[in-house]
């Protein structure tokens, strides 16, 4: 099937143009996202009629900014290698391994009577042994993926098994505590009311969108998850995009894992196991095709705000978490429907003109 | 000399052995019909799992929503069984209802919506698991009746004294599982539906394959083995707790895969499955047996897992090569 031209032969903006234009031409996403659109200001208006005058203020907002980028950045670790066609089961292990070496070499080195250029020192040290880490998962993981031969989802699953079981076995299963304040204010503080991770979070977001969108890379990156052999032949080295792929994944994880440890202050190897099948979920709702390919990261982004205004209204309306999140499996088959139902609409539209 | 294929099973078969011949050298105790008796039962929930999900698997679906669906019919069945004293077979046919019932849910969704049925699985796994437990507040039932819970021993073989082998419900459930799945899979025509289907979904359309009613039947199938595993499980620990199920999912579904079902669709067999599954649980008896540190379990397996499926999928490679050269 013709995914679009060459990488090499148009500019990189023109392509991705045609690319999305073939693309929508050729598949219908799950959930596009004008419905997207149309279903989080539904949402917000159900919420406010339900709690006049208290559901829409800043406070909410900031709740929702404050929330959003732990599973932000783990959904874009999972959103990228689900374009290419894989799956990153070891997302969730590779956070909380990269926040227990960081948390375990600043609290050996960093007490309350360290002077301030020394605690800067270890935890540039901290931040830095983290990425290195990060980065060799992510190497090893996809050199396993694009060498082995492997479905992404078994080398995962085996690389989660295995990073997991390092990080009980080296902490015994016990939790790692003790940051310097300059850390926990990555997750507390607020620069001008917004709240830092959220910053972060959308530099790193409109970066990723960037590299997705606008670059040779990530066309790259979508054609292996359209047609891996096809993308070979046509000279890519898929070998190298892929193992990127997973580099960049694991990296989004380091990312993840110094929000988590700055939140709970604290780290763990079993923190936050919920939100593996959480993060497919956010992916999918963004308009991610599953099986590879195709996928916005401006999606994942309306889905992420989606998920977070419906648990923040829950939680506001007194209502439990657990339905919170039963909920949000039941928004992603409303928006499937409501997708499904325009488009049948469309079609009939288009037919009664002819 | 006949060559012996290079298939998934045949790999994962000499995995299995040279496993095994390592941890008989290691500790004799290995290699004795009591603990492999043990070894298999303690198995038994998820290969009952990972036959629902390979059939599942090779209509070309995904389901993940089993977990939830197993826990959501446990419960249901236990709160029947222990709130109007119903009778063993009413609440196993309640069970093994539920479980279909989510399991044609999904079906349903997927088939109306048009959506690959991954989607719908996380979703509904999501729905059926949150509401369970907002609405049960994740309370355990602990007085199940005798009946479920009681040991139920088919035969005891002795062989020296303290060391027997008791063949007992969960093997035997599980066995018949695995064998009316390989039926139905191997020699019906709604197996070779599902396979069809799983191959390529346009050309079984057009061949008169009804594809909501073989959808039906294989999410159906996995859901109904889910309420069955959900009785098994609740019969070996003696309770029914929520969220003892949850978070088990992508491991049966690796399993099937690694017993070579194809994520895919239209690829695998049911020995293969077993197998898979074969492979872990010997793995983490022989582990025990010689006395590895239980913190340091996991980082072995997930060696294992890569190990295995990096061999497997160099076996087919190879398998595939063959192929060609003996066409041209």
């Amino acid at each position: 099937m013709n995914r679009g031209p060459e990488p090499e032969q148009a500019s990189p903006g023109l392509m991705t143009g045609q690319i999305n234009g073939i693309v929508s031409a050729l598949r219908k996403s799950s959930v596009n996202n004008s419905t997207l659109l149309i279903l989080w200001p539904l949402i917000i208006v159900t919420f406010t009629v339900l709690m006049p005058g208290q559901f829409l203020q800043t406070g909410t907002a900031q709740s929702i900014a404050f929330q959003l980028p732990e599973l932000g950045l783990l959904s874009l670790a999972m959103v990228i290698p689900l374009i290419s066609g894989g799956l990153n089961l070891a997302i969730i292990a590779t956070a909380n391994q990269t926040a227990l070496l960081m948390v375990w070499i600043m609290s050996a080195h960093i007490t309350a009577d360290t002077d301030p250029a020394a605690t800067w020192f270890w935890i540039v040290v901290a931040l830095g042994s983290g990425l290195a880490l990060s980065v060799a998962i992510g190497l090893s993981t996809g050199a396993l993926i694009a060498f082995g031969g492997v479905h992404p989802i078994l080398v995962t699953l085996g690389t989660m098994t295995f990073i997991g079981g390092l990080s009980v076995y080296l902490t015994r299963g016990k939790t790692l505590s003790g940051l310097p304040d300059a850390v926990v204010w990555i997750s507390n503080g607020t620069i001008a009311w917004v709240p830092v991770s959220f910053i972060i979070f959308c530099f790193v977001a409109f970066g990723i969108h960037i590299v997705m969108a606008r670059t040779a890379t990530g066309i790259r990156i979508h054609m292996i998850g359209s047609n891996l052999e096809a993308t070979r032949y046509s000279g890519v080295n898929t070998k190298q995009s892929l193992i990127l792929v997973y580099v960049i994944s694991s990296v989004l994880c380091w990312m993840a894992g110094v929000i988590m440890m700055a939140r709970f202050n604290s780290a763990g190897a079993d923190f936050a196991q919920s939100y593996l099948l959480i993060s497919v979920l956010a992916a999918i709702l963004g308009g991610v095709d599953p099986y590879g390919g195709f996928g916005r990261i401006s999606g994942l982004f309306l889905s992420l705000l989606i998920l977070q205004t419906v648990s923040s209204g829950f939680n506001l309306l007194g209502l439990s978490a657990q339905l919170a999140l039963a909920s949000w499996g039941a928004i992603l088959i409303l928006a499937i429907a409501i997708q499904r139902s325009v488009e049948w609409r469309r079609t009939n539209v288009d037919r009664a003109r002819r | 000399m006949p060559r012996i294929a290079l298939t998934t099973e045949t790999t994962l078969l000499a995995l299995i052995v040279l496993l095994a011949a390592i941890f008989t050298m290691a500790n004799p105790v290995f290699l004795t019909i009591p603990n492999l008796v043990g070894l298999v039962e303690a198995y038994a929930v998820t290969t009952i799992f990972g036959s629902g999900v390979f059939v599942v698997l090779v209509a070309g679906g995904i389901d993940i929503s089993f977990a939830a669906t197993a826990a959501v019919s446990q419960y249901v069945a236990a709160y029947f069984a222990t709130h109007y004293g119903w009778p063993p077979l009413q609440t196993i046919a309640l069970a093994c209802s539920v479980g279909f019932a989510l399991g044609a849910v999904n079906a349903f969704l997927t088939h109306s919506l048009r959506v690959v049925s991954i989607i719908i699985t996380i979703a509904t796994s999501s729905i059926y698991f949150s509401l369970l437990i907002h609405l049960t507040g994740g309370s355990e039932i602990y007085n199940l009746p005798d009946w479920w819970t009681t040991p139920i021993v088919f035969a005891r073989f002795d062989f020296a004294p303290g060391a027997f082998a008791k063949i007992n419900l969960p093997i035997v459930t599980m066995l018949v599982v695995v064998v009316v799945t390989h039926v139905i899979m191997a020699h019906t025509r709604l197996g070779r539906q599902v396979y069809a289907l799983g191959g390529n979904p346009e050309s079984a359309k057009r061949l008169g394959v009804r594809v909501l009613g073989v959808q039906v039947f294989v999410y159906g199938y996995l859901g109904l083995l889910a309420g069955i595993a959900g009785m098994v499980q609740a019969h070996r620990v003696g309770q029914v707790v929520p969220t003892a199920l949850q978070g088990s999912e992508l491991n049966v579904v690796a399993v099937a895969i690694l017993g070579g079902a194809s994520l895919v669709g239209g690829i695998g067999t049911m020995p293969g499955v077993v197998l898979g599954v074969l492979l872990l649980a010997i793995l983490q008896n022989g582990l025990n047996l010689i006395g590895v540190s239980s913190y340091f379990f996991e980082v072995v397996i997930g060696v294992v897992i890569l190990f295995s499926t990096t061999a497997t999928a160099m076996a087919n490679r190879r398998a595939a090569n063959l192929h060609l050269r003996a066409a041209k």
